[in-house]
């Protein structure tokens, strides 16, 4: 090597340009891959702030928490309904037959290092799951983000839910426990009342009549990888869409259909989504660790004719257990063939109505609106009045649906007849919803008006009593540094120029740039 | 021209691009007390730090899962509210804005790729209409029979498997331990799950045999016209899988004379043949019918006279 070869550090700095390593990098990739002008655009893609905005962000950080913990589980859990007799950690179990299902639960659970806590951060995680998707959906909803061009992530949205339910039940029943098992009886029983094709599905899915010894293997790969496979891939064409077709924002000063106003990708939204991922795991943690959830050592091996008291599902499909026990018994016999409405209705016609509903809402809207427009500003509740009266009966009827799903439960501790709480959901299944509806559809007419004050923060008031007892409200003149104006908003800088007095302007990363 | 193509003339032509001052107060901090928010999000990540080192001590000293998940939860949720503070507090709010392109291209550009559409496969279709007639059934045929091992290798076909069970004509009582059930072994009040002999400990038949078998009295009961003879000594058998959805009906209310579903709360009288008297149950149990053989054991007449279990479309009418 000769000295010629030898350079000074700030000789080297030079070489690699005004950026150094950073931009001497950035170059070499984007030479490969041409990606300098798609990533800066990403940088700089602006998210729209609102507290509201950030419920889909739990349940994709909770998918995150799921697919982590749910891949500590399958390392221990063994899908087998094999009976053996059992020699392990847990005493009060040993010598009883269990299946290798249960048995490798309750060892997982039980003698596993931070077992236990992986298994209930991981069903935490999946009930916390579909209740941010809910709660995003109903944010959705209520605002009117389905709307043109949006109605394709309605759907897909819808169809995440779906299959997250469908995910949870199934996982759930995989313990092969005392109130998991009773689950799957009557989840036969289910797919036996549909008339024609019933009972050829319900061999079909479980391998021959109730309980066969196939069940949990089938469910089991279709929980940890058919459809987690489908929600992921879901969940990326979700992504895509909300930054393909970008952000909604409520209306507002400077927001208009035309643009989008909120903070940088890179790095206040970066910033503020990251320490959420962290909140939610600490959470979802921190309810694992300290919130029993599912103990199966104390409900015992899933046996056929083996029952326990007050036997309910998961929250998630507690509206569909519901409708269950506040069916009449009715059903139809004759011609040699049984239908069970007591059945068919509550647990596949109902749910099928409700989704097809769901599915439907963005055309149905279109049809009676007739708007067909692009929309990207969002309604604010009260300014739909129908649409926010249908949403509340909606969530109305689920939520009396779920309060149905405990009928043994609140006639015990109230200490009334089981009857009389049976009847009692009968009429509020049909009362509670119209009442919400209505009551809902009168708040907003009552709201409407004023929208002058959108996008401001609320000024202090003054309140004075004059000599003679009047009363009169004052409201406080906006102070320069009290926030409560917003600054009109500007694209995103390429360059921060340095003032003179700041530094020697030579600083990596900053340039000065003549006005 | 919107905001990007005019950064982008900006950038060929190489002229100077949107610049901002350090001080533009859209770069400013959120707060009115910087330094304050420092102090608080500097506290958040050392209770953070504290957290997952604990964990890391808690895990190698493996203490209980209250422990694991106290120290993990909270130090992770620490860090994550020191970093969004910091984004929320300490970094550029803006406002900044960015221009939405409109979804929909350019008019000539849609009807290119319509006519792509519409005038190539006019051309496909004019000429070659056998052909595609062809393909098309063939992909529709494969369509129909690559279903069948997708269902039909599943399972076996139900054939009339849901209306058997295994009790026949002079079956034995049985217990889970396969103890014959004596005349004497109840008392009044008394129950006990049994099924038919040497089928007891088989985990699939268990679960369409299954029968509740109570002793309800110390007579003969007559719960229905023509079952005369079916509860001897006060011994009275339902099959214990409700009507409704198949549940166990694991619970007798001995005093109103009840066998309860605990799954939706269908309810039993089985003094009258289990009519139920409430819940969504929309049959009876099935009753079977009881002799007491020369030993003084407890034993089938015969098997069932309908299918035990929820309703299906196969079913029969009884």
């Amino acid at each position: 090597m000769s000295t010629a070869g030898v350079r000074t550090k700030r000789e080297a700095q030079a070489a690699r340009g005004r950026y150094g390593r950073v931009g001497q990098i950035i170059g070499e990739i984007d030479d490969r891959l041409g990606v300098a002008k798609g990533g800066r655009t990403f940088l700089d893609k602006i998210f729209p702030d609102h507290w509201s905005f950030m419920l889909g962000e739990i349940a994709l950080y909770s998918f995150i928490v799921l697919i982590a913990t749910g891949i500590f589980l399958t390392l221990y859990y063994v899908p087998s309904q094999t009976l053996s007799v059992y020699h392990g950690s847990y005493a009060p179990l040993r010598g009883q037959k269990v299946t290798a299902a249960y048995a490798s639960t309750v060892d997982l659970s039980l003698s596993v290092r931070a077992g236990l806590l992986m298994r209930q951060m991981h069903h935490w995680a999946a009930d916390i799951f579909i209740g941010a998707i809910v709660i995003h959906m109903a944010r959705i909803f209520f605002t009117g983000a389905f709307r043109k061009p949006r109605e394709l992530n309605w759907t897909i949205g819808l169809t995440l839910l779906v299959l997250s339910l469908a995910n949870g039940f199934i996982g759930y029943s995989l313990p092969d426990d005392l109130i998991s098992g009773t689950g799957l009886r009557i989840m036969y029983s289910i797919i036996l009342s549909i008339p024609f094709v019933g009972s050829y599905l319900a061999f079909w899915l479980f391998g021959g009549n109730y309980p066969g010894t196939l069940i949990i293997p089938r469910l089991y790969i279709v929980h940890v990888l058919i459809l987690p496979a489908i929600l992921a891939g879901l969940i990326g064409a979700h992504l895509f869409l909300l930054v393909r077709q970008k952000h909604t924002q409520f209306p507002g000063k400077g927001r208009t259909e035309g643009n989008v106003v909120g903070s940088p990708m890179y790095p206040t939204f970066m910033a503020k989504t990251t320490g959420y991922l962290f909140m939610i795991t600490g959470v979802i943690t921190v309810l694992g660790g300290l919130a029993q959830i599912n103990p199966i050592w104390q409900f015992g091996q899933y046996q056929a004719d083996k029952i326990s008291y007050a036997v309910q599902p998961d929250w998630y499909m507690g509206w569909l257990d519901g409708a269950m026990r506040i069916m009449p018994s009715w059903e139809f016999a004759g011609w040699g063939h049984t239908i069970p409405f007591v059945v068919l209705l509550p647990a596949v016609v109902f749910p099928g109505m409700i989704f097809t509903l769901c599915y439907a809402w963005p055309a149905i809207e279109r049809k009676f609106t007739g708007d067909n427009a692009i929309h990207h500003l969002l309604d604010r509740p009260r300014d739909r009045p129908k649409r926010t009266a249908a949403g509340a009966a909606m969530i109305a009827l689920m939520f009396t649906l779920l309060g149905a799903s405990a009928t043994d439960v609140l006639a015990n501790f109230f200490h009334v007849s089981l009857n009389e709480v049976l009847w009692t959901f009968r009429v509020l299944v049909f009362v509670v919803p119209i009442v919400a509806g209505l009551f809902t559809w009168r708040i907003c007419l009552e709201m409407q008006g004023g929208g002058a004050d959108i996008g401001k923060r609320k000024r202090a008031v003054v309140m004075t009593r004059s000599a003679t007892g009047e009363y009169r409200t004052v409201e406080t003149e906006a102070q320069p540094d009290d926030e409560h104006e917003e600054l009109p908003p500007i694209p995103v800088p390429v360059h921060i120029e340095v003032g003179a007095g700041d530094t020697d302007g030579e600083e990596v990363g900053v340039r000065t740039v003549p006005r | 021209m919107s905001q990007d193509t005019e950064l982008e003339a900006a950038m060929d032509a190489d002229l100077p691009l949107p610049a901002t001052s350090l001080d533009d107060p859209h770069l400013r901090e959120a707060v009115r007390n910087p330094e304050g928010a420092e102090r608080a999000i500097a506290w958040f990540f050392v209770l953070g730090v504290i957290g997952v080192a604990l964990f890391g001590a808690a895990y190698v000293q493996n203490w209980r899962p209250f422990t694991l998940g106290l120290s993990l939860g909270l130090g992770l949720f620490f860090l994550g509210l020191g970093i969004t503070a910091w984004g929320k507090y300490l970094m550029p709010q803006g406002p900044f804005s960015e221009a939405r392109h409109a979804l929909h291209s350019a008019r000539a550009e849609r009807e290119a790729i319509a006519a792509a559409l519409v005038e190539r496969t006019g051309v496909v279709v004019k000429r070659r209409r056998v052909l595609l007639g062809l393909l098309g059934s063939g992909m529709g045929i494969f369509g129909i029979v690559a279903l069948f091992p997708l269902l039909r290798s599943l399972g076996p076909l139900p054939g009339l498997t849901l209306t058997k069970t295994n009790w026949r004509r002079g079956s034995l009582l049985v217990d889970s331990n396969g103890r014959a059930i004596h005349v004497e072994a109840l008392e009044p009040g008394g129950i006990v799950t049994v099924f038919p002999a040497g089928f007891e400990s088989n985990d699939q038949t268990v679960a369409v045999d299954q029968t509740v078998l109570i002793r309800a009295g110390t007579t003969a009961i007559v719960t229905e016209k023509g079952r005369s003879t079916w509860a001897p000594a006060g011994y009275i058998a339902y099959s214990k899988l409700c009507t409704h959805a198949g549940c166990p009906v694991g619970l007798y209310e001995k005093l109103l004379r009840l066998l309860v579903c605990p799954c939706h709360q269908s309810m039993f009288n089985i003094d009258d043949g289990a009519v139920p008297e409430f819940g969504p149950a929309p049959r009876p149990l099935p009753q079977l019918p009881l002799y007491i053989d020369r030993a003084g054991f407890l034993r089938a007449q015969s098997g069932y006279d309908q299918p035990v279990g929820p309703g299906y479309y196969e079913r029969t009418t009884t």
